[in-house]
């Protein structure tokens, strides 16, 4: 009885997180319309407080600090989803071919992948920024570049794993083909691990975007969270809402996807359900 | 003997990870669009032709790739990582000098994180679904949500602008020249809101993976056996279950370490603390590549000691663990 | 008549709900007396285990409790006794043991600190006395070396040194009820024997009452006085063993002994002429060479040679570790082979590109031992069993026209084909993986094991069912199996394995009657319940 409640509040979790991305989504699909005007438009004077004529204030420049946010809610999702996409593409193959061929392949493809996970991931992504010069693209490789390895890292076990079970040695037995066994039946075993760790990876991935643009490594051209609250920091002292609300944005939209993964990880994963 | 044998080990396994380190560091400069010159020089513009040429000759740019290569190896092997023209000084004694406060930074933010999360997971998990484990993994879901440098902006808003209790920013109070007990408490207040802003993600981190540890391993055959020998609850936990439990919890906070360095960047510079990453977010205002390249080097060199350090650290709590 | 020490009334055990049933067991009345070792005696998901753990108060809480009996040890009921008072008896008054020794102790303790904890919970000895107690404990268990034993970790133990130590720790303050929950199902079957006679010794010495959990007769046969058998919560019948034994009342028992393979040979037949069909020469496989840093390496197969002919099954018998599951995956060519040959029909298949292995793949085919991991759990019945003649080049309507009729076969009911592995007992799943196997009409069928994991009742219906077949489809097969009694039912020849090489062939029943190596003997000797066999045989 205990246990199912702890269920039930524990999807209600999850159902929260789902809300708060869909208000999210609405956010984003809706901006078009509520701010047609882009959003690095002087629109009034500077230094406006909340609940005036812009609900959420203005900036340094006179800038309506609620347009500012959907539109780097755009730009949050865009990079979030784009970076963990491409990390669990080159995690997966990285992390298959280790765990599918072993022996030699494997060694190396794993020591490449520990020294990845090694080296400090944020000061490697802002070199390969700096390097690339800030853009939404280079963002997106450089956060890919250091999440592959914990994707690389999962797949290789449970491929490790799933090579030693018996129905896939049955499957090479009746001579299947490597491609048959691994997209026919390693993948759909192992989609819902990754299914479930790549969501929290956008999570991830939304924060160390922040961080970036936060350094002045975003894209100039493009709104983002970061750059409001970067741009904010010289006037924390008489303007505390700049810095403010996208920070409240980043969390609540970090914590609704860290929820939906929770939230798949406990239903994806029934060894996990008792906890 | 055994001990000794895996410390062997375990420094010749990482050879091959500075020497990656070293490789990646020296594609890096030339994956840089233009010359190799310039971007050692930094985009500010202002470095004079002769430097360049010093640069161009130093780094033996005129020369082969692998003859490059070699000279770059033979500088780091002389700690040598060049010159900041920016801040007019060597990079390694401008790298140096910010070790301190970083070190300071790091190890109490760790420390905290890592004392807490382990107290505040092993508090959830032994009150499961109760109200304290609710809390408990509430607030490390909030936690582990939240942008460190954004939790560091509303600490300065709140305690130093609203309330005044504490500096906003800096590692002492400039020319108050306190001595004694009397620097460390100065120094101690300028430490606390960076070192939370920094821990806080960790913290949550651990306490969420404590708390799973913990209840995986209460299901563990061992404990019923324990329980069977007719030890009390009390004293299985800690006997028992806590050190089997911890050993995940160190394998992660070996792996975070790298992620701790990165995080100090953002949390220094919200905070103008005076360490390494203060100094790493300047060096990406004037574009002193050079500069960057050497803290990646120097800090991935320090995640490879604290790897090191964690790797030794779980071998004495695990005896199963073989060469 | 002996002395009661503890005396199950009326004891029930209650399920969550949603359980498959509402009570794990129900009414359960036994007494255990002292000096007798008790076998509770159930197949899978029969209660007896629960049953054990009642007693000590370890049932898995809030999930599973006692719903209501008396469990009665020494003038109170534990199962409405306080905890403390519960603790006070745990390890003094009663010692448990456990299925599985090396998750049962504790992986970062070292055996001497763990035997040493009961003494520190129950006793005031100081160190040197419990030391002393200790040390005394090992060496009565037979552990070589008691000083390096209890600086060991489990790690650094056999199997069958763990569970000595486990037995120590729970004799360490002569309980006068022991609880042995499966002590002998994870071991070999040489080590069970010991381990058997260790128990019989010591509660012979100590004048322990013994309640022993088993699933099997041969056990029981070995080492119990009185027996009690369970059959899905309730018990059926209890007495002596020699009583349950040799006459068995209830029908449930008298089934149960029925199923267990008689431990006799066939029938000799006339020596088969035929030609090989496999062979392997000199095969060998070494595991876990690390290059650079050494390492521990392990000569799964050391030069093994070995014939199937056609027209017979051969048994390849050994005990975990001997080989006999490597060399069935290098001759299916699951497992590439460090030396040797793999002849099938007389062509070396051993180092065929995979190209050239494909046509080769369909005349050899594999049932697995685990029905739990060898079936897709995303895949459904029907193209399980279609997906072989579909890589071959079978059009897909026709594959799975003839799985459904392999379906019947197998004896599934056709409506299995549109479901999931996971609605299915231990035993249809491995008639799936053997409608699998059958699919490409292979010549050979290996069998790794097929059985281990399944109920002695349903054990013998899918041999059964390997029997008609083989008949049926004039199959040649090579039957891996670690239980000497399947082997004698199934086999024509048997090649006993022992640390990676056959030290053993000859036909079933000159191999019975006349083993001719000390290994072969040594396994013969261990068959828990030979005697009892012998005499069923007769």
């Amino acid at each position: 009885m205990r246990a199912g409640f702890a269920r039930f509040a524990r999807n209600r979790m999850a159902l929260f997180g789902a809300a708060v991305l869909l208000c999210l989504f609405l956010l984003v699909v809706l901006t078009p319309v509520i701010y047609p005007d882009d959003p690095f438009k002087l629109v009034g004077p500077a230094l406006q407080p909340p609940g005036g004529r812009f609900l959420l204030g203005t900036d340094t420049l006179g800038r309506d600090v609620a347009a500012e946010i959907a539109y780097g809610a755009r730009t949050s999702l865009i990079i979030g989803v784009g970076a963990t996409l491409a990390a669990i593409v080159f995690g997966a193959v990285v992390g298959g071919m280790a765990g599918y061929y072993r022996g030699m392949t494997e060694t190396v493809l794993m020591r490449i992948t520990e020294f990845f996970q090694t080296i400090p991931a944020f000061i490697f992504a802002l070199l390969i920024v700096a390097i690339l010069s800030p853009s939404v693209s280079s963002e997106i490789i450089a956060i890919a570049a250091v999440s592959w390895p914990s994707i690389a890292r999962l797949v290789r076990g449970e491929f490790v794993s799933l090579g030693g079970r018996e129905f896939v040695q049955a499957c090479a037995g009746l001579g299947a083909s490597d491609a048959r066994i691994i997209f026919n039946h390693m993948l759909p075993n192992c989609a819902s691990s990754v299914i479930a760790v790549g969501s929290l990876l956008i999570g991830t991935a939304i924060l160390l975007e922040a961080g970036l643009a936060f350094l002045g490594l975003g894209d100039p051209n493009v709104m983002s969270w970061g750059l409001i609250i970067s741009a904010g920091r010289a006037v924390l002292r008489s303007a505390w809402w700049i810095c403010t609300f996208p920070g409240i944005a980043i969390l609540l939209t970090v914590l609704g996807i860290n929820l939906i993964g929770d939230g798949l990880n406990e239903a994806l994963n029934p060894r996990l359900r008792e906890r | 003997m055994r001990f000794a044998r895996y410390v062997g080990y375990r420094l010749l396994t990482a050879l091959p990870v500075i020497c990656g380190i070293i490789v990646l560091n020296f594609l890096l400069i030339h994956l840089a669009p233009g010359d190799a010159a310039s971007v050692l020089a930094g985009e500010s513009g202002a470095a004079t032709p002769e430097y360049m040429d010093e640069l161009r000759h130093k780094f033996g740019l005129d020369q082969s790739l692998g003859m490059q290569f070699l000279t770059y190896v033979s500088n780091l092997a002389h700690f040598n990582l060049g010159y900041s023209y920016r801040n007019d000084a060597d990079v390694s004694s401008l790298i140096l000098e910010r070790l301190g406060p970083t070190s300071l930074l790091m190890l109490t933010a760790f420390g905290t994180a890592l004392a807490l999360g382990i107290i505040l997971g092993l508090v959830a998990a032994t009150g499961r679904n109760s109200w304290r484990d609710n809390v408990i993994s509430l607030i490390s879901l909030v936690a582990y949500a939240t942008p460190g440098f954004w939790l560091g902006l509303m600490m300065i808003v709140i305690f130093s602008i609203g309330l005044g209790w504490l500096p906003t920013s800096g590692f002492d109070t400039v020319g108050a020249g306190h001595e004694g007990w009397a620097e460390v408490w100065d120094i101690g207040r300028h430490l606390v809101m960076p070192a939370v802003s920094l821990a806080l993600f960790y913290l949550a981190l651990y306490a969420r993976l404590m708390r799973a540890s913990i209840l995986e391993q209460t299901g563990m055959d061992y404990v019923t056996t324990a329980r069977a020998k007719g030890q009390t609850e009390r004293r299985i936990m800690t006997g028992h279950v806590l050190r089997n439990a911890l050993l995940p919890v160190v394998t992660l906070a070996g792996v975070q370490a790298g992620n701790l360095i990165g995080g100090s960047i953002v949390v220094e510079t919200v905070f103008g603390w005076p360490g390494i990453g203060t100094l790493a977010f300047n060096a990406l205002q004037s574009r002193d590549l050079n500069l960057i390249l050497a803290i990646f080097f120097i800090s991935a060199c320090l995640v490879v000691v604290i790897n090191l350090a964690v790797d030794v650290i779980y071998f004495m709590l695990d005896p199963r663990m073989e060469i | 008549m002996s002395e009661t020490v503890l005396e199950l009334e009326k004891l029930t055990i209650a399920l969550p709900p949603g359980a498959d049933r509402a009570n794990a067991v129900s009414d359960v009345d036994l007494v255990l007396r002292a000096g007798k070792v008790t076998c509770l005696i159930g197949e899978s998901g029969s209660g007896k285990s629960l049953v054990a753990r009642s007693i000590l108060g370890l049932l898995p809480r809030p999930h599973v409790r006692v719903g209501s009996g008396r469990i009665l040890f020494e003038g109170q009921d534990l199962a409405i006794a306080p905890q403390d008072k519960m603790r006070a008896i745990r390890g003094a008054k009663i010692g448990m043991i456990f299925q599985e020794p090396m998750t049962a102790l504790n992986p970062l303790h070292t055996i001497g600190r763990q035997l040493d904890e009961v003494l520190r919970i129950h006793t005031q000895l100081g160190k040197a006395a419990r030391r002393a107690r200790v040390l005394e404990l090992i060496d009565s268990v037979h552990l070589p070396e008691p000083g390096r034993i209890i600086r060991s970790f489990p790690h650094q133990l056999s199997g069958g040194q763990r569970q000595r130590a486990m037995i120590a720790m729970a004799l360490l303050l002569s309980p006068r009820l022991l609880i042995a929950d499966e002590p002998t199902t994870a071991l070999d079957v040489t080590t069970q024997a010991q381990i058997l006679y260790l128990i019989r010794e010591l509660q012979r010495e100590h004048g322990t009452s013994v309640l022993f959990i088993t699933h099997d007769f041969g056990v029981v046969a070995d080492i119990a006085d009185e027996v009690a058998v369970l059959q899905r919560g309730t018990l059926v019948e209890r007495g002596t063993a020699a009583a349950v034994l040799g006459a068995p009342g209830h029908p449930y028992t008298r089934a149960l002994i029925a199923a267990v393979p008689k431990l006799v040979p066939p029938p000799a037949r006339p020596a088969n002429k035929q030609p090989f069909i496999v062979e392997a020469r000199d095969v060998t496989k070494t595991y876990g060479a690390r290059g650079l840093f050494g390492g521990d390496v392990t000569r799964a197969l050391a030069g093994v040679t070995m014939e199937l002919r056609r027209g017979e099954t051969l048994g390849l018998v050994g005990e975990s570790g001997s080989g006999k599951s490597t060399l069935a995956r290098a001759i299916t060519r699951l497992m590439p082979i460090d030396g040797g040959e793999i002849l099938l029909g007389g062509a070396d298949i051993a180092h065929f590109s995979r190209r050239r292995l494909r046509p080769v793949r369909k005349r050899v085919q594999m049932v697995f031992q685990d029905p739990y991991a060898s079936l897709d759990p995303r895949q459904r019945i029907i193209d399980i069993i279609a997906e072989g003649p579909i890589i071959h080049g079978t059009p897909p309507a026709k594959a799975r026209e003839e799985a459904q009729a392999l379906l019947g076969l197998v004896g599934l009911d056709p409506s299995a084909a549109q479901r999931f592995p996971h609605e299915f007992s231990g035993g249809q799943r491995q008639r799936i993986g053997i409608a699998r196997a059958l699919a490409l009409h292979p010549e050979v069928l290996v069998a790794d094991d097929p059985v281990s994991a399944l109920d002695v009742s349903v054990q013998a219906q899918v041999l059964a069912l390997l029997a008609d077949i083989k008949a049926r489809l004039h199959l040649r097969m090579l039957f891996v199996t670690h239980d000497l009694r399947v082997a004698l039912q199934v086999c024509d020849r048997i090649a006993v394995m022992k640390q990676g090489e056959v030290v053993e062939v000859a036909p079933t029943a000159e191999i019975f009657f006349s083993p001719q190596h000390a290994y072969t003997k040594a396994l013969f000797a261990a068959v828990p319940g030979g005697t009892w066999q012998d005499r069923r045989a007769s």
